[in-house]
């Protein structure tokens, strides 16, 4: 085989095949019901985002509206800890104060282009909640987020971030009332409403083509890393690249222009709550089986009966029992090494990143950063960190917590 | 391989007014299933499907939503399901269809799933979230060598194009979706399910069919059967089953009401 077709074939490794699997999972396993609106995005959403009109529109609305690029900020303090290079992705200083705004203002574009009316979305911690009715104020856009009535409690300010943006949020009052019902709630809304909604999902989830669209959208975190690191060291691709994951948006998105180099570690944590063993834990790579939920087949705590667990961890955004297909296949091939960090690590980091750094981090991208005591660093090492977003909406959690 | 069976039996005896009526398995209590269908059987129903609780089921409503919970919080499992139905068939004539999610089947083994369900007696599978697809390719086979009869779902955004493809892939019925909507009792049916009923009536399918979501009484059960085969009855029935206070006669009662 000549090294064209060896290159071709590599790459089709990782990324979404004809069919919407990535590997053997992914896929669109959804009702009847909403075939009609899922194929309409697949049919469409390749064309629509590759037209230079949509990417003129989205390249400047990230410029001039989200701030982007995000810096890539070599954390020198950090790296003394820690005996290499690292540097911070700087997804926290986006508008909104995450990374989840990338998705939204490429699904927002989308949703016109496809003449849709109103926009309906589920949130777990909030942040996409927010992301969703901060770009639906923006084009003057109907907004309604669905979210667990648990997290409305604990996420309070997040829901009135939402209500002055003017979106409507609906209490997901169903199932353990966290972010897998408001996502069901979300989905029976769309079926409710065919024809004039769109449904922007949060995370790289839910029925083909959402996996792989949302991780295009948020591929332009790798994107700027490449350039960014290139003109920083002359080199263009890091030694690792560390990220938190939940469903894995961000992790899909910083790792996307890496994937296909094998020479680059990439290295997701995920969270292990108050330890895997605990049954109070999100750490699907390590508690979860192959299964189907919302609309794709993915790896999934769930029960030997096949009901979906409750997943528990401190950070409301890595609260969910299954992770994106894309990573499920990433973690069978081995491409990426999953870590999981317990609730006291990933606090012990924040307040940590807070001290050398002076950067607050969400406590999602605060997982991340445990990673470093476990991966046997060196000082030659350069280590790119998705710092995926501030720590603003955790300061409760924060402060509960107490030992800073 | 195709075969005839009780569900194929039915069509062929009947061409209308075709009652089914859906329930939770494990519900009300966790040793009704095989009682509530007995007496489904004995008050007139024509089929029953027997639903699998899950815990995410993403195209219900809230009725079903409860009844399903209430099921898994009783420990209502699939292995205990089929448990239940074991002597299925010394009591029960009628077609019987199992209706779940997917994911549960998975778990449990496709094929160990097939063998159970020929085994009980069970005639037909709905699976709203097996795409027809993933149907063909990967469970077809399988369905078809233990004589079950897989039945899809259309609705009002349905294509003419992909109607005729479900009817095409369809050997016993057509599940009707009446409107945009997951599934719930509704009052009354406006003139665009009229509509959409007569636009399949007048496609002249191959297979029948029967109307489903949203019929809750005498008028939308009507209403719902002048341009099909039958209707199918859910959640206005496990309505009637979370408050019954004698089975057997409130069943017979809401049977009656609906067919006279």
């Amino acid at each position: 085989m000549d090294q064209e077709n060896q290159y071709l074939e590599d790459k089709m490794k990782y990324s979404v095949d004809k069919k919407g699997y990535y590997g053997q999972f992914g896929g669109a396993y959804i009702p009847e019901m909403l075939y009609p609106n899922i194929e309409e995005l697949r049919e469409n959403y390749l064309q629509i985002v590759e037209e230079p009109g949509f990417q003129s529109q989205f390249r400047k609305l990230l410029k001039d509206y989200v701030g982007r690029p995000t810096p890539l900020f070599l954390a020198e303090r950090l790296s003394e800890t820690y005996g290499a290079r690292i540097y911070l992705k700087r997804e926290d200083l986006c508008h909104t104060g995450a990374h989840k705004i990338n998705n939204t203002i490429g699904q927002i574009i989308l949703a016109k282009k496809l003449g849709k009316q109103r926009i309906i979305a589920e949130t777990g911690a909030g942040q996409h909640g927010v992301a969703t009715a901060t770009v639906c104020a923006l084009v003057g856009m109907e907004c309604i987020v669905y979210m667990g009535s648990v997290d409305m409690e604990r996420q309070k300010p997040n829901v009135e971030r939402m209500r002055i943006l003017g979106a409507q949020v609906v209490p997901a009052t169903s199932g353990s009332q966290t972010l897998k019902d408001a996502t069901n709630e979300a989905m029976r809304h769309w079926i409710n409403n065919p024809t004039d909604t769109h449904y922007i999902i949060g995370s790289v989830v839910g029925p083909h083509p959402y996996p792989d669209m949302v991780a295009r959208f948020q591929s332009v975190i790798s994107e700027e890393i490449k350039l960014q690191l290139k003109e920083a060291t002359g080199e263009e691709y890091p030694g690792y690249v560390l990220a938190c994951v939940g469903g894995g948006s961000n992790a899909a998105g910083a790792f996307y222009h890496f994937l296909d180099h094998e020479a680059v570690k990439l290295v997701a944590v995920e969270a292990a709550g108050r330890g895997v063993d605990s049954g109070e834990s999100a750490a699907t790579t390590v508690l979860g089986r192959p299964g189907v939920l919302h609309g794709s087949k993915t790896l999934l705590m769930q029960t030997t009966d096949g009901q979906v667990v409750e997943p528990y961890s401190i950070s409301a955004g890595l609260d969910y029992p299954g992770i994106g297909p894309i990573h499920a296949h990433l973690f069978d091939t081995g491409r990426v090494s999953f870590l999981n960090a317990t609730d006291e690590e990933a606090m012990n980091a924040g307040i940590e990143l807070s001290r050398l750094e002076g950067i607050i981090p969400a406590i999602e991208s605060a997982h991340a950063f445990v990673a470093l005591q476990k991966l046997g660093l060196s000082p030659n090492d350069v280590v790119v960190i998705n710092l995926s977003g501030r720590g603003d909406k955790d300061l409760e959690t924060y402060i509960k917590w107490g030992k800073y | 391989m195709k075969t005839m069976n009780r569900i194929n039996q039915l069509f062929a005896r009947k061409k209308h007014d075709i009652l089914s009526i859906y329930y939770t398995a494990g519900f009300p209590a966790s040793n009704d299933t095989l009682r509530v269908a007995k007496y489904l059987e004995k008050a007139g129903a024509d089929m029953i499907e027997i639903g699998i609780p899950f815990s995410d089921p993403l195209a219900d409503g809230p009725t079903i939503q409860e009844s399903n919970k209430m099921a898994l919080d009783q420990g209502m499992t699939l292995e205990l399901l089929f448990e239940q139905l074991a002597d299925l068939r010394s009591s029960v004539s009628i077609p019987v269809i199992l209706m779940g999610y997917i994911n549960p089947v998975i778990q449990y083994g496709v094929e160990k799933f097939c063998r159970s369900c020929q085994q009980r007696g069970v005639d037909g599978l709905i699976l709203p979230d097996l795409p027809m697809q993933e149907y063909q390719q990967e469970y077809r086979e399988m369905f078809e060598a233990y004589g079950l009869k897989n039945i899809f779902l259309i609705t009002p955004q349905t294509s003419d194009e992909r109607i005729r493809e479900v009817d095409a892939h369809s050997d016993s019925f057509i599940y009707m979706v009446s409107s945009a909507s997951t599934t719930g009792a509704k009052n009354s049916f406006g003139s665009a399910q009229d509509e959409y009923f007569k636009k399949v009536d007048r496609l002249k399918l191959t297979n029948p069919t029967l109307v489903g979501f949203g019929i809750s009484n005498r008028s939308t059960y009507e209403q719902a059967t002048r341009y099909s085969a039958g209707a199918i009855i859910g959640s206005a029935f496990i309505h009637l089953l979370s408050g019954a206070k004698d089975l057997e006669n409130d069943i017979t009662k809401f049977v009656k009401e609906i067919k006279e």
